[in-house]
């Protein structure tokens, strides 16, 4: 379906104004029903299964189906996302099961420092050289065209 | 008119967009913001973490060149920009994105983005200018990076998510920021700044995709990228070039995922049903495309075009060699059964890892028909077309380019308003990423140097021209109530239908964005026209155009996300018209796997070897069209 939400695990982020899946949905698809106390997808068609709204789940509510019209039915790819790493478990429609495990970030969560300690070589607004360079280039300057 | 609070805000400079050049003029803008006292706001349609076209992450990075080592020049990237797209780009910003992308690729590795590195610690590269990541959290890791940055400026740092702007904001033919509203409360918002950077990426979903079931959102390219740069540039009055230079990515088919790893990383072959290759069997057709089809690497859009040839030939499906492959990379292992092993395990992994990262659809797609690449190859395809001037298409707005690199012929354009690296030719509006034109190649990384490059150029333009912007609340009242109307006109008509959806007195988002797609990829070389077209057929789909143009006076949108939509598919119809008309201007076919003219079926180098330019009028509502001469920096 792309995105759907398991009803039974989702508890609509426990009446915050937003929901975990609301906030991070890139094409605004994810709605929290008050009601009900749980989130949807509003346009599954619209989805682009990022996987975005399941990564971020707190209760790991959110699930993806692929898409009917295409994908013969029976697999699922499920990702568990920590602070350095993403595992993954992709089921195949022949019931066989693979995990994969890739590192996301080398960084403590929060903690990227913007000019990661270059200094800038110009004071100057109109000269080419960015903030951090020419340091974070590599190189002791700014190249000019060679013609 | 529906009830919606105005909210004013003051800025100096406005950055609107949250991908990867909106990051990257964030972190820029706040560098030279906070030395000189300026005030920088961001506006994102969605959450910067995961907004833009790398909001999924990415398994590798595609511009970098590595000059400090001496491993390419930036010579040589303009080289191959130029040859990719058959002769026509900006040279100088190409250079320009050049020799800033490798400090954005340093920065990125420092705020924590995993990139792969070989024995001997280097960068492993894909190709020549591709280098291998985990990047899963690509965009949150730079994204990260922007707002702290942003943080440094204290009450002088303002960013805003969920709010989509609509409409530039014009003081005469001065951009003076933009509006639009929120769309989780029922706010307008007006933003007024002395500069403004409009960076809200490419175009999806203005031709109709191959699937239109629940896969419609299965588009390449992500679908919130509604052409919203190109639309507020355009309504400025900006110059526009190669809008007709769309882009058609080959890929997995129906999964879209990525091929380069395949190709450039596995040395993988693509073949037809006959297990003939086609970039063999097809070569003596490159010639008539020289000299760009003589040259190496051989241009994505010819590449395109021989494997399409063999499709509309019946000699399809197009397999990826991904077992041969597979089995080549381990063959040298076959004596020694643990390494082999362990070589088989380590592929595989790289070979999920690579559409875990960046498609995780194509991931479920071969689990539920049981593909595992080692056993069995895969079907690639050509997807539908795209507006991604970052990648291997082109369209965008003419900018300015670096005082120090710009030829004189461009410079002399923007003498009258000011050089301001990457102003478009409207005051105090610039672009970058998906929004400037014909410096293809740039992709993540490029358009997050380049999106620095345009905050470095707004700053300086902001410092020389520090008066604050004169707004006619006259004309954002107006603004209001047309951007609002939507909202309004569901409410007027909607109770006397049993269906909310259908309506004699107004249209739904949903259908004009099918019926925009019908029309332009059955008239303007869409699949199901196997990407060809001509004169006549241009000219009835502007006939069509121009009344659905009317039409859109009739959207109506039951709630904000329903606005949100009316407004996105607006932009795309603006996006659409530009492009047809480019394409009908330009009299000849030079990039025959992007889209192909069966009235002028060969390419023109006496006639055509130019940019092709627009200009629509927002005082005439007119458009100009122009050929601008390519000028060689090298």
């Amino acid at each position: 379906m792309p995105s759907y939400v398991i009803l039974e695990k989702c508890d609509g982020c426990k009446g915050q104004d937003k929901t975990a899946c609301m906030y991070i949905c890139p094409n605004d698809l994810m709605v929290l029903d008050k009601e009900k106390m749980k989130a949807w997808n509003r346009a599954p068609e619209m989805c682009w299964e990022c996987y975005n709204c399941v990564k971020i789940c707190p209760q790991q509510a959110v699930d993806v189906r692929g898409y009917a019209d295409f994908v013969p039915m029976g697999a699922s790819v499920v990702p568990l996302r920590g602070s350095e790493d993403i595992m993954w478990t992709v089921k195949f429609r022949s019931g066989q099961v693979k995990r994969f495990k890739f590192p996301i970030r080398t960084t403590q969560e929060g903690k990227a420092e913007p000019l990661a300690g270059y200094s800038t070589g110009t004071e100057d607004i109109k000269s080419p050289v960015l903030c951090t360079e020419p340091a974070s280039t590599g190189g002791a300057e700014l190249p000019t065209l060679k013609k | 008119m529906a009830n919606f609070e105005t909210v004013v805000v003051d800025t100096d400079l406005l950055i609107i967009g949250g991908g990867m050049s909106a990051c990257g003029a964030a972190f820029e803008a706040a560098y030279w913001a906070k030395k000189h006292g300026l005030k920088v706001t961001v506006v994102d349609k969605a959450a910067m973490d995961r907004s833009g076209a790398v909001a999924m992450g990415l398994s590798a990075i595609n511009q970098y060149i590595g000059y400090a080592k001496g491993k390419n020049t930036l010579e040589d990237y303009v080289k191959y920009v130029r040859q990719d797209l058959m002769g026509i780009s900006r040279e100088d910003l190409v250079y320009d994105i050049a020799r800033h992308v490798d400090s954005s690729v340093h920065l990125f590795e420092k705020w924590g983005l995993p990139i792969w590195k070989d024995a001997q610690g280097e960068y492993v590269n894909e190709g020549r200018w591709q280098i291998m990541i985990n990047g899963e959290s690509y965009k949150v890791i730079v994204a990260e990076a922007a707002k702290n940055a942003m943080a440094t400026l204290g009450d002088k740092g303002e960013i805003l998510e969920r709010v989509f702007i609509v409409e530039p904001l014009m003081d005469g033919d001065k951009c003076i920021g933009g509006v639009g509203f929120s769309v989780r409360e029922n706010k307008f918002y007006v933003f007024k700044a002395k500069a403004t950077i409009a960076l809200m990426g490419g175009a999806v979903h203005v031709f109709r995709p191959r699937s239109v079931g629940e896969g419609l959102g299965r588009a390449w390219y992500p679908p919130w990228n509604s052409g919203s740069t190109a639309y507020f540039t355009i309504r400025a009055g900006a110059e526009m070039t190669c809008q007709e230079v769309r882009f058609i990515p080959v890929r997995f088919k129906d999964g879209y995922g990525p091929v380069g790893a395949w190709f450039l990383l596995f040395k993988s072959r693509a073949v037809n049903a006959m297990g003939e290759e086609y970039m063999v069997t097809r070569a003596n057709e490159l010639p008539k495309w020289a000299p760009y089809g003589l040259a190496k690497p051989i241009p994505a859009n010819l590449r395109n075009w021989l494997g399409m040839e063999d499709v509309y030939s019946g000699k399809g499906p197009i397999f990826m060699k991904t077992e041969e492959a597979i089995a080549n990379l381990a063959a040298k292992y076959k004596d020694d059964p643990k390494a082999f092993k362990k070589k088989m395990k380590e592929l595989e992994s790289e070979a999920w890892e690579d559409f875990l990262d960046m498609t995780i659809s194509q991931a479920i797609l071969w689990a539920g028909q049981n593909i595992q690449p080692e056993e069995k190859p895969s079907e690639i395809a050509a997807a539908e077309p795209y507006f991604i001037g970052s990648h291997s298409g082109a369209s965008g707005a003419w900018v300015c380019g670096p005082e120090d690199v710009m030829p004189a012929e461009y410079r002399k354009q923007w003498e009258p308003i000011g050089v301001y690296n990457h102003m478009t030719t409207v005051k105090g509006l610039f672009t970058a990423g998906d929004g400037s034109g014909a410096s293809s190649h740039k992709f993540s990384s490029g358009s997050h140097a380049e999106g620095r490059v345009a905050a470095k150029g707004a700053i300086a333009y902001i410092l020389d021209n520090n008066t604050a912007p004169t707004v006619d609340d006259a004309v954002v009242e107006q603004m209001k109530k047309t951007i609002l109307a939507p909202l309004d006109r569901f409410q007027e008509f909607a109770k006397m239908s049993s269906d909310p959806d259908i309506n004699p007195n107004f249209i739904k988002p949903k259908m004009f964005m099918f019926r925009l797609q019908k029309i332009m990829d059955e008239y303007c070389a869409g699949v199901s026209a196997c990407f060809t077209t001509n004169k006549a057929l241009l000219d009835r789909g502007l006939e069509l155009l121009a009344m659905l143009k009317e039409d859109h006076e009739k959207l109506a949108a039951e709630d904000l996300h329903e606005l949100l939509r009316c407004w996105e598919n607006t932009h795309r119809m603006w996006i659409a018209e530009s492009h047809l008309r480019h394409v009908m201007f330009r009299e000849e076919s030079r990039w025959p796997g992007y889209y192909f003219r069966a009235d002028f079926p060969d390419m023109d180098e006496a006639n055509w070897k130019c940019f092709v330019n627009s200009v629509w009028d927002p005082k005439t509502g007119e458009w100009t069209m122009k050929k601008v001469p390519v000028v060689n920096i090298l």
